[in-house]
């Protein structure tokens, strides 16, 4: 069974952000400019932190705006990008209704979770997990 | 995106510029060694630190970003408190924000008419109007209402100060994502002379890496450092509150204005009794695994509303509950956490805020001043409320006696009398650790004088175990080769917290996946000359390590290791600086 990302526990979040930070080494780099997670605070960080991940849709609508069909469905759920075919229009930001897909400024592409998982790796508390 | 980029910001002018500078990131990689030399250039001498003159100085560092806990800025400016060198150091999202926005450094210079807000939105700055805020008596609504107004959640930071700041107290702190400061020798107070009541901060560039597979093996190395290894165990359990117990066991907790060592009900406000009944969250900076913030959850009734409870997160961590527990003989944890919160919502530096009360208290109770002074409220080791009324009387300065303790100790006591058992060290009330003389030495030579220069009370500690005995020299040695290297784990802004696990060896390694190739010695001699650089400030600035001030009541009260003699600090101070020229 394809596995997919998931959070099992926002309440257990300290906001390090490791594996926001993981998911921009997955291309060798530093920083957020790749990464495909989010974690923010659900205003102040004495109230916790949301995790944003994508959730993997059955029938994603990101990929129902996506006008060069730059993202195909992945087996499991959720998409994947074609970077050569995506323009760099934005639509599929607007249409995800969690906010989960996220913008690369330096290529104009958006970044797009691939369920891999490396980012479990680095989160010491548990919060997320790859799930089947 | 370089890190030798450096943001100059004009308050007067309202306008910025980027310039490059390789010159200072190439020979002192970023941090303190970067911050020290923009801060002799942009500072001249005699510079009034309350005018427009006095720059502010943000530096981060070239692991930012690339590295675990590599997560503090430094402040540089020059500080209302001492007169001399500004230097503070804060974590939460500020390093990650400052180096993604795409900047190594930032200078704040000149001085607003009106009040603003700096919003720095990657390569865009924003003067911001602030008059709606000036005034907000609550630090936290600052930050709350910042929140809602600019973008870049989760990827900012938001510093500001409080209403001690706008005031100018010379000990107020600028608060960044709550509950982390740039605490220490009146940042805010800077801030607050300029009208400058916040700065938001956001970006994500990208820090490109060559040898990707190194990149990452170091980075696994290290966070399975941080994570499985017990060295960072004690932040990452109870945090630094559970120094309390030891300390007091050791009769090295200074109570009551250091009258006492130790204190009854000591487990009152301990980190393990905390932890059991009130701590309600965890907190990281970005970064940073081992989320060693602490907030306990206070939940109080309405007294004149059935059925409604108000609840708060406080933060705690051992100097707060020193300089407003043991010192002000605090030990009902409610009261204290109450105490902490007032401090928090008045954005004031914890430990100034607490020793100037002690000192206060004691001379009360002696009558050196009076309830003339006072304006009425009666100072009383234990009493919260009255501390708490008095917290805001000193924000507000209503009288002369008042504006005199927003100065600090060392200013009230030279003015009222009671300098013996005033505790500051050049200009800075003293940390929470009556440890021996090597603690001493520490707040004295140390170029901030705070207990992180160079850890003296761990030379103490060991001492007191192994009944070793250290000539003044020898400790002014330990000193000054621990305040160098730490130079360097401040230049790369690595939590000190960390030194454990950013050994030389593993810091060189690092430096290597960004392609910088050195060794334990070259940097150890960097480290020794941005301490020099320090100094260099510090003497052109008056600094005269002959005429620092002994408070006389160091010496009348026991330490772990005996009475602490005169001579054998001032000794180990000409030692220390013998070692700098």
């Amino acid at each position: 069974m394809v596995k997919r990302l998931t959070v099992l526990d926002t309440e257990k979040c300290v906001g390090c952000q490791l594996c926001m930070f993981a998911c921009s080494r997955r291309f060798g780099e530093g920083g957020f400019a790749k990464s495909a997670i989010h974690v923010k605070s659900i205003g102040g960080v004495e109230r916790g932190f949301a995790v944003v991940v994508c959730r993997a849709c059955p029938s994603p609508p990101c990929m129902k705006v996506c006008i060069t069909d730059a993202l195909t469905l992945r087996k499991g759920g959720g998409v994947i990008l074609n970077s050569s075919k995506c323009i760099g229009c934005g639509r599929c930001v607007e249409a995800c209704p969690f906010g989960a897909i996220f913008w690369d400024d330096e290529a104009n592409k958006p970044n797009i979770c691939v369920h891999c998982g490396y980012c479990v790796n680095y989160c010491h508390y548990g919060v997320i997990k790859l799930k089947e | 995106m370089r890190l030798d980029r450096v943001l100059y910001v004009d308050l007067s002018r309202r306008s910025f510029h980027v310039e490059n500078r390789p010159d200072l990131f190439e020979e002192y990689l970023g941090g303190v060694g970067v911050a020290i030399r923009l801060l002799a250039e942009e500072c001249p001498p005699n510079t009034d630190p309350l005018g427009p003159d006095n720059p502010i100085i943000f530096s981060v560092g070239p692991l930012t970003g690339l590295f675990p806990m590599a997560s503090k800025t430094i402040a540089m400016f020059k500080s209302p408190l001492t007169g001399n060198l500004g230097e503070s150091h804060a974590g939460g999202r500020t390093a990650s924000a400052i180096r993604m926005a795409g900047y190594g450094a930032i200078v704040i210079r000149g001085s607003s008419e009106t009040p603003v807000y700096l919003a720095i939105h990657g390569d865009k700055v924003y003067f911001r109007d602030a008059s709606g805020l000036w005034g907000v008596e609550n630090s936290y609504t600052v930050g709350r209402v910042i929140r809602e107004l600019e973008k870049g959640a989760g990827f900012r930071t938001i510093m500001r100060i409080g209403s001690a700041g706008e005031k100018m107290v010379s000990y107020a702190s600028v608060v960044v994502e709550t509950y982390r400061h740039f605490g220490r020798l009146g940042l805010g107070a800077v801030f607050g002379s300029k009208k400058l009541k916040a700065i938001v901060i956001s970006g994500k560039y990208s820090i490109k890496i060559r040898d990707v597979g190194y990149y990452r093996n170091v980075y696994d190395e290290i966070f399975n450092l941080a994570v499985k290894s017990l060295l960072m165990k004690k932040y990452h359990d109870i945090g630094t509150s559970s120094n309390v117990l030891p300390l007091n066991e050791l009769k090295a907790l200074p109570s009551f204005n250091l009258k006492e060592t130790s204190l009854e009900n000591a487990e009152n406000i301990s980190g393990e009794n905390l932890a059991q009944k009130y701590l309600g969250r965890r907190i990281a900076c970005s970064h940073c695994p081992v989320a060693c913030i602490h907030l306990a959850t206070l939940r109080e009734p309405y007294e004149d509303e059935p059925y409604f409870y108000k609840t708060t997160m406080i933060p705690y961590d051992y100097e707060p509950l020193y300089a407003l527990g043991s010192m002000l003989g605090v030990t009902d944890p409610v009261e204290w956490l109450k105490l902490m919160d007032e401090v928090e919502i008045q954005g004031l530096d914890a430990i100034s805020t607490g020793v100037t009360l002690a000192w206060a208290t004691e001379a009360y109770e002696r009558g050196i001043i009076t309830s003339n002074e006072t304006l009425g409220i009666e100072l009383k080791w234990g009493d919260s409320n009255s501390y708490r009324e008095a917290i805001r009387k000193i924000v507000h300065q209503p009288n002369e006696f008042y504006s005199a303790l927003a100065r600090g100790v060392e200013y009230a006591a030279s003015k009222y009398g009671g300098l013996d058992f005033a505790l500051s060290f050049g200009g800075n009330e003293m940390p929470g650790y009556h440890t021996g003389p090597a603690a001493y030495l520490t707040f004295s030579t140390g170029s901030r004088h705070s207990h992180l220069d160079s850890a003296g009370y761990s030379i103490d500690e060991e001492d007191a175990k192994t009944g070793v005995n250290r000539t003044p020299k020898e400790i002014a040695e330990i000193l000054f080769r621990e305040e160098s290297w730490r130079q360097i784990l401040s230049s790369l802004v690595l939590c000190f917290f960390a030194r454990g696990i950013y050994t030389p060896e593993i810091v060189v390694k690092t430096l290597r996946v960004i392609g910088l190739d050195t060794t334990e010695e070259s940097l150890r001699k960097t480290g020794v000359e941005i301490l020099k650089n320090k100094y260099l400030f510090k003497i052109r600035e008056g600094f005269k390590p002959d005429l620092l001030r002994i408070p006389r009541r160091i010496l009348e009260k026991e330490s772990p290791l005996g009475i602490l003699n005169e001579s054998f600090i001032r000794e180990g101070i000409m030692e220390f600086f013998k070692m700098l020229q």
